[in-house]
């Protein structure tokens, strides 16, 4: 008995103190828009597993993002939620919580904007429910070139769009341009022929099949192309295989969670070290966790990034890095300035639609300010968004492990090509 | 299938035996007689690359045999299959990870071994690691079946199958808090070097560490099983629980003791795991715990030496299937395997349990 009247307290204190805040932020946020209106922003990352050092920090740089603004557009107070599309069982993303956020998001009226997801796969499952219910999407990460453009499977991109109009948006340089990098770094280190691997997924294969695009344009032999059990014990006997083909570099289009250490140590037992076979991977496992779980045989991978690392990244961007690194204490990742880019892109139109509709904007006036962004001065540079909602950059990065670390090998610009 | 008179002579009693066999039989023979010629104009091809690959099979089957192994004890003596096994086997690994570290519940007990102090040190490590997870998981596996499955003995059988199922959610779980959903790293205590002096087949210190402790293990379980007292006990409570209680053997501790053996073999098998591939994650034991699971199938289930005949089968047909089919068909080949021998011997390749544990079929 005594313990259930402690719990009851407790709660009561909790739920009145959480009244309490609901009071303070109206009070604030209706000062001068008469009546507290707000709109909601919604992100979806996938904030377990490997890649979760990194969702933090996006999360932590989309709330930077709404605090620079006070909290409000156009005098509308802003709410914004952080979903998870991870599973603790999965240990990344699952494409049954995916679906399920874009369902809540897509029934809740006050939500206007949606930041995410992280992953391709993701994507696409929820980009057809948000599509349908016209809710606008700015992903800061999604690089499968097949959800915008044509180039994945024969039916892509029209297939997510079931109201035939778009919807969906992202900031990164996509695979297309991805896969002509990678094609172009082994054409600068001088490789002609390649071997490769993908993990099956979304995204995975989809890039896959763009680099082959991109390096049999070039000139660079494919050996062979297999797609690997992300979940396997090891792939001794592949890479042996692929060791007989006697390759210059081996290609991988995959994440960091199916076994991508367990491909690379492999790989070099096989007898195909780093400095004489090259590795190239993508943005799918520029992730510092690659490092401890492969140890040394991650020393000379090379890591190609839709983007610019924080280093080289605009004038807006290195004032975003020091605010960031003066506000937050976790160290700052690769996709962080992206989820940082996609909140102000998305707060932008946000802004742009409520003024003119004098109050809490359409959903689809939303998504048509996002296709509008024109010229955005933001921390990756100045740039467009096209008509399918693909960023006009084509500048790509390359890092390689050195010493243990990640560090900027080269910039690519895939215009020149 | 009988073998015919006394007086005949061994290649009668094969005509014999084919003249009464059915046409599946013989089907199955043919399949099976193709695919071995067709692995040997390889073999002869390309030696050093089929060598390799065998190498590869042959390891990673060890490990696949010893956690299969841990699933046909069990399901000799009570018939049940132990689903926790298999994760049984992922804790293993994390124990082992663990001791490695030097570091448990925030307490620093040594230095942690990473490999670079030496090989006294390094071989110390290993043995430890190995002592500390089979005692660790023996003990696991015996505190389960206190649980989860004895006070369901008498119970129908699909009650235990779903306890089981859950003491696999609960061990998984339990890895997921402990080490979190990302792959964790083995230190490289064991070189990866070529033991042989060509460069053509790979046999590396690693190999030779699974087949030197699969091997003994094997002898061992095998020793303990036919020639031990308690041995004894098991095979009789295998047969028949209730015989062998009037006969004065104590069931219970029988049971016990098997989970006791099924445990250390996963602990054994899940530090081998990691050293060997250098690379534990917390779902490992459902991907493993499969293959195994259908290793010991494959070779009978219930059946000792099936359980091993089939964890090495598998382990050589997935690299088989990996060099000349093409990797995203190997665990379809697998698995297709598996079905074809269910097919024509429905009871595995060796037979089921009654085979070997002296009862008949």
């Amino acid at each position: 008995m005594r313990k259930a009247r402690r719990v009851t307290t407790l709660v009561l204190a909790g739920l009145l103190a959480a009244l309490l805040m609901v009071g303070c932020g109206g009070a604030s946020g209706g000062g001068d828009s008469g009546g507290g209106e707000s709109i909601k922003i919604v992100s979806d990352l996938p904030l377990q597993g490997a890649n979760r050092a990194q969702t933090t920090t996006m999360v932590n740089a989309i709330e930077l993002a709404i605090e620079e603004r006070d909290g409000e557009v156009a005098g509308l107070q802003i709410d914004y939620e952080s979903l998870d599309d991870a599973t603790a069982q999965a240990g990344q993303w699952d494409p049954a919580k995916c679906a399920e956020n874009a369902q809540a998001a897509a029934q809740d009226e006050a939500v206007v904007g949606w930041i995410g997801p992280f992953n391709s796969g993701c994507a696409a499952t929820q980009i057809p429910t948000l599509n349908e219910a016209g809710l606008a999407m700015v992903s800061p990460a999604n690089t499968y070139i097949g959800l915008t453009k044509p180039g994945g499977e024969p039916d892509e991109p029209d297939k997510y769009y079931p109201t035939g109009e778009r919807n969906y948006a992202r900031v990164i340089v996509a695979d297309d341009k991805q896969g002509q990098a990678g094609a172009a770094l082994m054409q600068e280190e001088g490789v002609e022929s390649v071997y490769i691997l993908d993990d099956k997924e979304t995204y995975g294969k989809g890039l896959a099949d763009q680099f082959q695009e991109a390096a049999e344009e070039q000139d660079i032999e494919v050996l062979g192309r297999e797609g690997i059990d992300g979940s396997a014990s090891n792939y001794r006997s592949l890479m042996n295989k692929v060791a007989q083909a006697e390759p210059d570099a081996v290609y991988f289009g995959g994440i960091i969670e199916n076994n991508a250490a367990q491909l690379i140590k492999d790989k070099v037992g096989a007898g195909m070290p780093n400095d004489e076979v090259l590795f190239v991977g993508p943005d799918g496992i520029f992730v510092d966790e690659i490092l401890s779980q492969a140890g040394d045989a991650a020393e000379g991978i090379y890591v190609t990034f839709g983007g610019l690392p924080e280093s080289e990244l605009s004038a807006e961007g290195q004032e975003f890095v020091e605010t960031y690194e003066s506000t937050y204490d976790d160290e700052i990742q690769p996709y962080t300035a992206y989820a940082y880019e996609a909140a102000n892109v998305m707060l932008d139109a946000i802004e742009r639609a409520a003024e003119e509709a004098g109050g809490v904007p359409e959903r689809q006036a939303v998504i048509d300010e996002v296709f509008a962004t024109e010229d955005f001065e933001g921390v990756l540079g100045t740039w467009s968004f096209d008509e399918e909602g693909d960023t006009s950059l084509t500048e790509l990065s390359v890092q390689t492990v050195d010493g243990g670390e990640f560090t900027l090998d080269r910039i690519v610009d895939v215009a020149d090509l | 299938m009988t073998t015919g008179g006394v007086a005949k002579s061994r290649s009668e009693a094969l005509l014999e035996s084919v003249r009464n066999s059915g046409w599946d039989t013989r089907i199955a023979v043919v399949i099976a007689a193709v695919v071995v010629v067709l692995l040997l104009v390889q073999a002869v091809q390309e030696p050093a690359q089929f060598a390799s690959q065998l190498v590869i099979g042959i390891t990673n089957g060890a490990i696949i045999a010893l956690i299969a192994l841990g699933y046909t004890l069990v399901y000799g003596i009570i018939e049940l299959i132990n689903f926790a096994h298999g994760d049984n086997f992922m804790i293993g690994s994390f124990v082992g990870i663990t001791v490695l570290s030097g570091t448990f519940l925030g307490l620093d007990f040594f230095a942690p071994i990473t490999g670079s102090g030496g090989v006294l040190i390094n071989i110390f490590g290993v043995l430890f690691a190995l002592v500390v997870a089979m005692a660790a998981c023996g003990l696991i596996g015996v505190g389960i079946e206190r649980v989860a499955y004895k006070p369901l003995r008498n119970s129908p059988r699909l009650a235990v199958l779903i306890t089981a199922i859950g003491m696999s959610f609960i061990l998984q779980n339990i890895g997921l808090i402990w080490k979190g959903p990302a792959q964790v790293p083995f230190p490289e205590l064991i070189s990866s070097a070529n033991i042989l002096p060509s460069e053509a087949v790979i046999f590396r210190w690693k190999d030779l560490f699974v087949i030197a402790v699969t091997v003994p293990l094997l002898v061992g379980l095998s020793y303990f099983i036919s020639s031990t007292r308690q041995g004894k006990a098991m095979r009789a409570v295998a047969q028949d629980k209730e015989a062998a209680s009037m006969m004065g053997i104590n069931v219970n501790r029988t049971i016990s003791i098997t989970f006791l053996l099924g445990g250390i073999l996963a602990g054994a098998s899940g530090v081998m795991y990691g050293l060997f591939n250098g690379i534990s994650v917390f779902n490992v034991g459902f991907t493993q715990g499969l293959f195994a699971f259908t290793a010991a199938v494959l070779g009978g289930i219930g059946n000792l030496s099936g359980a091993v005949v089939g964890g090495f089968l598998i382990g050589i047909i997935g690299s088989m299937a990996d060099q000349y089919i093409g990797v995203r068909w190997t665990s379809i080949v697998i698995f297709a395997v598996l079905i074809l021998v269910l097919v024509f011997r429905p009871r595995g390749l060796l037979g089921d349990r009654s085979a070997v544990q002296g009862g008949g079929e």
